[in-house]
């Protein structure tokens, strides 16, 4: 039979100890870790680690992972956005349900939309309606693309079934045929459409 | 739905040999990954001047737990007040207030990760990367020790064979159980993630923000800025550690957090990997597999039950569109690259583990979903938070030992060590803290109209109230977003519910377990109370419902229960709740 001998520690030394963890820890997890898992993935993957960004003519037009709001007739249109697509400022509405504000703002876009397509309301998918939870998400379904296609077909004087080619072009399936959802990217489409205008005037 | 099995699956396979894992390592034995990670342990042993092999009774492993979050807690609290004059921070961003600067170290000392701030708009990069990733690593390791230390008593403490009855009992020591679940178990799997998330598009850089010119001439903006940073880091611990704290406002709803199906799927299985892992290592540890078996059938019970509930919410149209829009699922505050399926088994694992990061904006979720989300944070012992939400799920199996132990007429014993007054007079305490902290809390604040901060109506501005301080004291730190919570009040009445929801729940464990390990253990007979029993199991599940619906149903009644029956009977008028 016998006890355990345990330490004796005084105040003082309890203290210090637990200072020189908390300034190793940050020494550690906070410098050591931090800057060599992040200098690694960017000599890894270079342009994923600085914000997969796209150039067009030398200049930087956005990203593929960030929403841009897009307005003319002549371009498919991003998710409502609670924050006008601000990476600065992302967010959702955060209203509920319940919220009379939620109601009004869905009916207004749904008549805007009613009317810009020239659709009945029960055409409009959800994802069109439905303000995202970043606030600058980068995809829409691909039936809120399929409803627009129409409009932006008319706009750039095109085939619509050009546009409708286009779009399934652009249909990202899930990933491995397992994670996610069908879905397309807005700015890859609209810049797409953009490449192929200056391909057509330049035939022209 | 088969995605969320595979989801769900590949967690599990994945906890079973990683708790077997963390068995090893907190046993101290010699292990083939000693030749990588022993030199700097005690590298780091010699600069912290202790000896690993000095162990400590229950008192001195817990004042070592508390005086290590005091000093840690100053010293963070002292770097977020002065960011503004420290370097690293190109965006030049300004100081934060005493209250904001206060609750923020607060809260990610207590691995809630609450953010009464909007990440990427008001912390520098130092904030973000040293102080609050140094502060998602640490807390999730010292919770874990906490855990093993509980553990070790439970089963007499180390050496246990030859000691004297009734002498205080070796737990462990404390810095060395820490050190090791950081340099072995989290910086490994940190370090795997963050890479495989850069991979999939997470920002990776030291880089000040972007700048974009936009594609669209006729919108009235014509540049966008986009801030980066290294954000892969943080996000994979931010998983990993149930801190759930991200880099950008909405968290992992934000496609530079979160940018593909597969990130997400990585993201998600990180949510409950340590958690799901910890039953595996306290099977291991306890050297019981029948009760490390009846507490993945408890939690998983729980734990399909919420998520069927939560995806079938979510698959209902949300009310606000109806007739307005195709009849499809609520995709308010979602992203469409994850859809209604994955978006509501993120939000049932994440308050189930106290991790708090989120897909999609819980406020826009519909009813049921948002009722769920409560329910994980309540119980807050379905996988749980890193370490803690094993010791919750001890506290809850303590409890039901002693009412099972009434039932049959037996002295309630748990592996042969009797659970009598001292342990059933801390056991009580814990059932009570909860109900106090959040409850009172909630009535406090809705009593005073000005102050709550809600930006919805009716019952679910109740909820949002409700919810705050719910994820405060489960150190969840999730929230309904739309409060406005950067407050005085808010950001001081959190902090109190903070601490008492950490540290009590953890503490008071330990003190059980160190009285538990003193005891004489009985000899197993045909008499004595299986643990490895469906009967047990489901006694269990029952405790754990029945006690949760004595403390909560009438404020879920006034929030989520509530908000449901009015969205189902329209012409009831909601404002007059709570305008």
């Amino acid at each position: 039979m016998h006890a355990v001998d345990f330490e004796k520690t005084s105040l003082a030394g309890a203290l210090t100890t637990a200072l020189r963890f908390s300034l190793l820890m940050l020494l550690v997890c906070g410098l050591f870790y931090s800057t060599s898992v992040t200098l690694l993935g960017g000599l890894l993957f270079p342009a994923r680690a600085s914000g997969s960004l796209i150039q067009r003519d030398g200049q930087v037009i956005g990203s593929v992972l960030v929403a841009q709001p897009f307005n003319s007739a002549r371009y498919f249109h991003s998710r409502p956005s609670a924050v006008n697509h601000d990476p600065t400022a992302t967010g959702g509405s955060n209203l509920a349900p319940s919220n009379p504000a939620l109601r009004e703002r869905v009916a207004a876009d749904s008549a805007r939309i009613q009317n810009l397509e020239g659709v009945s309301a029960h055409a409009i998918p959800v994802d069109l309606l439905a303000a995202s939870g970043s606030g600058i998400d980068p995809h829409i379904s691909p039936a809120a693309a399929a409803l627009q296609a129409a409009r932006v077909a008319r706009a750039r004087n095109l085939d619509s079934e050009k546009v409708h080619q286009l779009i399934a072009l652009h249909t990202e399936t899930p990933q491995w045929g397992l994670f996610g959802q069908p879905r397309v990217n807005v700015l890859r489409l609209n810049l797409a459409l953009d490449a192929g205008a200056e391909t057509d005037t330049r035939h022209d | 739905m088969f995605e969320i099995i595979l989801i769900v699956t590949t967690a599990l396979l994945l906890a079973w040999p990683l708790g077997r894992y963390m068995a090893a390592v907190f046993s101290g034995a010699p292990h083939v990954s000693d030749r990588l990670f022993l030199p700097l342990e005690n590298l780091l042993y010699r600069l912290l001047g202790i000896a690993p092999t000095q162990g400590m009774d229950w008192k001195r492993y817990g004042a070592a737990f508390l005086f290590s979050n005091l000093v840690l807690g100053l010293l963070v609290f002292g770097l977020l007040l002065l960011q503004h004059r420290l370097p690293l921070n190109p965006d030049g961003i300004g100081p934060l207030s005493w209250d904001l600067a206060l609750h923020t170290a607060i809260s990610f000392l207590t691995n809630t990760n609450q953010q009464h701030y909007s990440g990427q708009a008001q912390l520098s990069y130092l904030s973000q990367s040293v102080v609050i990733v140094t502060l998602q690593f640490v807390t999730p390791a010292m919770a874990l020790a906490i855990c093993v230390a509980v553990l070790r008593g439970m089963m007499g403490g180390r050496q246990v064979d030859g000691a004297a009855d009734n002498s205080e009992r070796d737990l462990g020591n404390y810095y060395v159980d820490v050190v090791r679940s950081v340099v072995r178990l989290l910086m490994p799997l940190a370090a795997f993630m963050a890479l495989l998330l850069t991979s999939q598009g997470v920002p990776s850089t030291y880089q000040g923000a972007a700048n974009v010119a936009l594609v669209d001439a006729s919108v009235e903006t014509q540049e966008q800025t986009i801030p980066l940073g290294p954000v892969a880091a943080m996000v994979a611990i931010k998983q990993l550690g149930t801190n759930g704290g991200g880099w950008y406002g909405p968290n992992s709803a934000n496609p530079l957090e979160n940018p593909t199906p597969l990130s997400n799927a990585i993201e998600t299985i990180a949510i409950v990997l340590l958690p799901m892992a910890t039953v595996f290592m306290a099977g291991y540890m306890l050297q019981r597999r029948g009760f490390a078996l009846m507490s993945l059938a408890a939690m998983g019970l729980l734990s399909a039950l919420c998520i069927g509930a939560s995806v079938y919410s979510e698959r209902l149209p949300n009310g606000a569109f109806a007739e307005l829009a195709t009849a499809g699922a609520n995709m308010e505050g979602k992203e469409v690259r994850f859809g209604p399926d994955l978006s509501a088994l993120w939000a049932t694992f994440t308050t189930q583990t106290s991790n708090g990061s989120v897909n999609a904006m819980h406020d826009s979720l519909n009813p049921v979903a948002g009722l769920v989300t409560r329910v994980g944070m309540l119980v807050n012992a379905i996988w749980g938070g890193v370490g803690c939400g094993f010791v919750n799920f001890l506290v809850y199996v303590w409890i039901t030992v002693f009412l099972a132990g009434l039932m049959i007429g037996r002295t309630p014993e748990i592996f042969g060590r009797k659970i009598e007054t001292r342990e059933i007079t801390l056991l009580g305490a814990l059932i009570v803290l909860p109900t106090l902290c959040i409850l009172v809390f909630t009535a406090i604040t809705l009593a005073v109209p000005a102050i709550t901060g809600h930006s919805n109506p009716g019952f679910h501005g109740i909820s949002q109230v409700f919810y705050e301080y719910t994820s405060a004291f489960a150190n969840n730190g999730s929230g309904f977003e739309g409060l406005g919570d950067n407050t005085p009040w808010w950001n001081l009445s959190c902090v109190v519910v903070l601490l008492l929801g950490r540290y009590l729940p953890l503490v008071l464990p330990l003190m059980i377990a160190g009285s538990l390990a003193r005891k004489r253990v009985a000899p197993v007979t045909s008499g004595s109370l299986r643990l490895d029993t469906p009967t047990f199991c489901l006694t269990l599940v029952s405790v754990i419902l029945i006690l949760n619906f004595l403390s909560f149903m009438p404020a879920t009644v006034l929030g989520p229960i509530g908000e449901a029956l009015a969205l189902a009977q329209p012409t009831t008028i909601v404002t007059e709740v709570l305008p």
